[in-house]
């Protein structure tokens, strides 16, 4: 089974698998504790990758290397090419808790980061207001957060995220906060987004369905030291409708195998 | 509050007050409480004076220029303060000094430094106010959700859009607060400085009639500053409320 999507034109192959972003060699201390050690790991351009772990295994922490928030000890990262040295506009990201201002409207948020690169108010607006129907809340633009539910404040986040229009998008368990019908939801929407949009998705999860439901390709990191244990790049079930995934035996093989390796992992 | 079934409205206590105070004015206890209908009759014709006016004016200008200092001067460091360690550590120690210091002490040194005049009450007036309002302003920024810190950084925030778009608003519930308690402060610096500074504004009026046993004036020159203190602050109040829908939710 090849990786094409459904009504993309196929591309070639050594396009497909060209890497967005590669980290190499990513070390990170806090003091005396490791977080990571040592972590190289390629993310193809135009899929979705999933960091899954336990907690403490130093997922959120190498995102936010790859986001520029947080500096490696040691290592580089590279998008398109380019050293990372700080955050920039060839990534967006995602947060678990939304990161929305509370005191700003839905519109005048998911405007904030084309705000922050200068984009006139007008032209800032109606592409806000586009992706605000995008992601289904028409008709909420001037509401205020506090007014939303969990689902509705992280496709604010979401909407955010994809106005700016970057190349990766930078997921931080982003449906760990929604309850369990929103999230299956938002997965679903995940999967025409990758399908659609044409970016490269990095996704933190800790969640092994979610993980395989979603990913294209799936990266284990284990602590203690942390790194990467395994790379596996579900693809029997890839083309089949999102109603279909969670029946296909593959996908449930893959979940049964990545929990044997993970069970020992927790406490 | 209800009573027999009526909703009384905000402050009806403040007639059993009033009632009260006739009723001791009327027996004539003491020359020191006149009726308070003598006091309000005072209060109309004193309010027409020249003398008065000129008073509120010199007032209201220290008063002005003083709490002017304090916030333009308060927020923007107490700020500063809640993100730089450094700066913390370095004025932490003195802030909290001169917010519970007996700033009354320090005015005669005040009036060596800065001479006796309108410039020395204004500083008094701002002493009186800053600490308040660099201390909220701070405590403001120290609970920020780190998140919106790193979601501004991710977007690309620079430092000044940062402070004016993400640590100001977020701070704002908690600054508005600072600012309220620190006006409230400042008419207590304004009328201390024109007390023992200078002998002008209502700080004049007061001495004066004090001094010459004017009670019925003396009371009506504090319920018109009790008045505007209160109008102000009453205001700021109805600003914090305004925000109060974000504060539990940042």
């Amino acid at each position: 089974m090849d990786m094409s999507q459904t009504d993309a034109p196929i591309e070639p192959v050594d396009a497909a698998h060209e890497s967005a972003v590669s980290t190499r060699n990513i070390s990170k201390n806090y003091g005396e504790v490791e977080a990571l050690r040592d972590l190289s790991l390629e993310f193809p351009r135009g899929q979705l990758t999933s960091l899954l772990g336990p907690s403490g295994c130093g997922k959120t922490t190498l995102l936010k290397i790859i986001a520029g928030l947080l500096e490696p000890t040691s290592g580089e990262v590279e998008v398109n090419g380019k050293t990372v040295t700080g955050p920039g506009p060839d990534r967006a990201f995602v947060f678990q808790d939304f990161a929305l201002l509370p005191w700003a409207s839905v519109i005048r948020n998911v405007a904030f980061g084309l705000e922050m690169r200068g984009v006139p108010k007008a032209e800032r607006e109606d592409r806000a207001a586009h992706y605000i129907k995008e992601v289904g809340l028409g008709g909420f633009e001037n509401a205020y957060p506090h007014e939303l539910s969990g689902g509705m404040r992280q496709r604010v986040g979401l909407a955010r995220a994809l106005s700016v229009d970057s190349q990766v998008l930078l997921m931080d368990e982003p449906f760990s906060a929604v309850d369990e019908q929103t999230r299956r939801k938002f997965q679903e929407d995940l999967l025409n987004l990758v399908r659609n949009e044409n970016k490269t998705f990095i996704f933190v999860t800790h969640s092994i369905e979610e993980a395989v439901y979603v990913s294209d390709q799936i990266a284990i990191l284990l602590p203690r030291p942390s790194r990467v244990s395994e790379i596996i790049r579900p693809t029997g079930f890839r083309h089949k409708d999102a109603d279909n995934i969670r029946r296909d035996p593959e996908y449930l093989d893959i979940v049964d195998q990545i929990w044997a390796s993970l069970r020992t992992y927790v406490e | 509050m209800t009573l027999f079934g009526y909703r009384l409205p905000g402050m009806s206590s403040l007639i059993l007050w009033g009632l009260l105070w006739e009723i001791v004015g009327q027996t004539g206890l003491t020359f020191f409480v006149p009726p308070l209908s003598e006091v309000i009759a005072t209060l109309v014709e004193v309010i027409q004076t020249a003398a008065f006016q000129k008073a509120l004016y010199e007032t209201a200008y220290a008063f002005i220029a003083g709490v002017f200092f304090a916030i333009v001067i308060g927020i923007p460091v107490g700020i500063l303060m809640g993100r730089t360690r450094l700066l913390d550590e370095l004025l932490l120690p003195w802030v909290n000094v001169f917010l519970s210091a007996p700033l009354t002490a320090l005015v005669p040194v005040l009036m060596v430094l800065f001479g006796f005049g309108m410039k020395a009450i204004i500083i008094t007036t701002t002493l009186f106010a800053i600490w308040i309002i660099i201390l909220n302003a701070r405590a403001g920024v120290k609970q920020i959700n780190r998140s919106l810190v790193e979601m501004a950084h991710s977007f690309g925030a620079s430092p000044w859009d940062a402070f004016t778009k993400i640590y100001f608003w977020a701070a704002l519930p908690e600054i508005l607060g600072g600012v309220r308690i620190g006006i409230i402060r400042a008419v207590k610096g304004v009328i201390i400085g024109q007390l023992l500074i200078s002998i002008v504004g209502f700080g004049a009026l007061f001495e004066l009639y004090s001094a010459n046993f004017l009670m019925g004036h003396f009371w009506a020159v504090l319920i018109v500053l009790f008045a505007l203190a209160f109008t102000i602050s009453e205001f700021l109040a109805y600003l914090e409320r305004r925000v109060s829908y974000y504060a539990d939710k940042r």
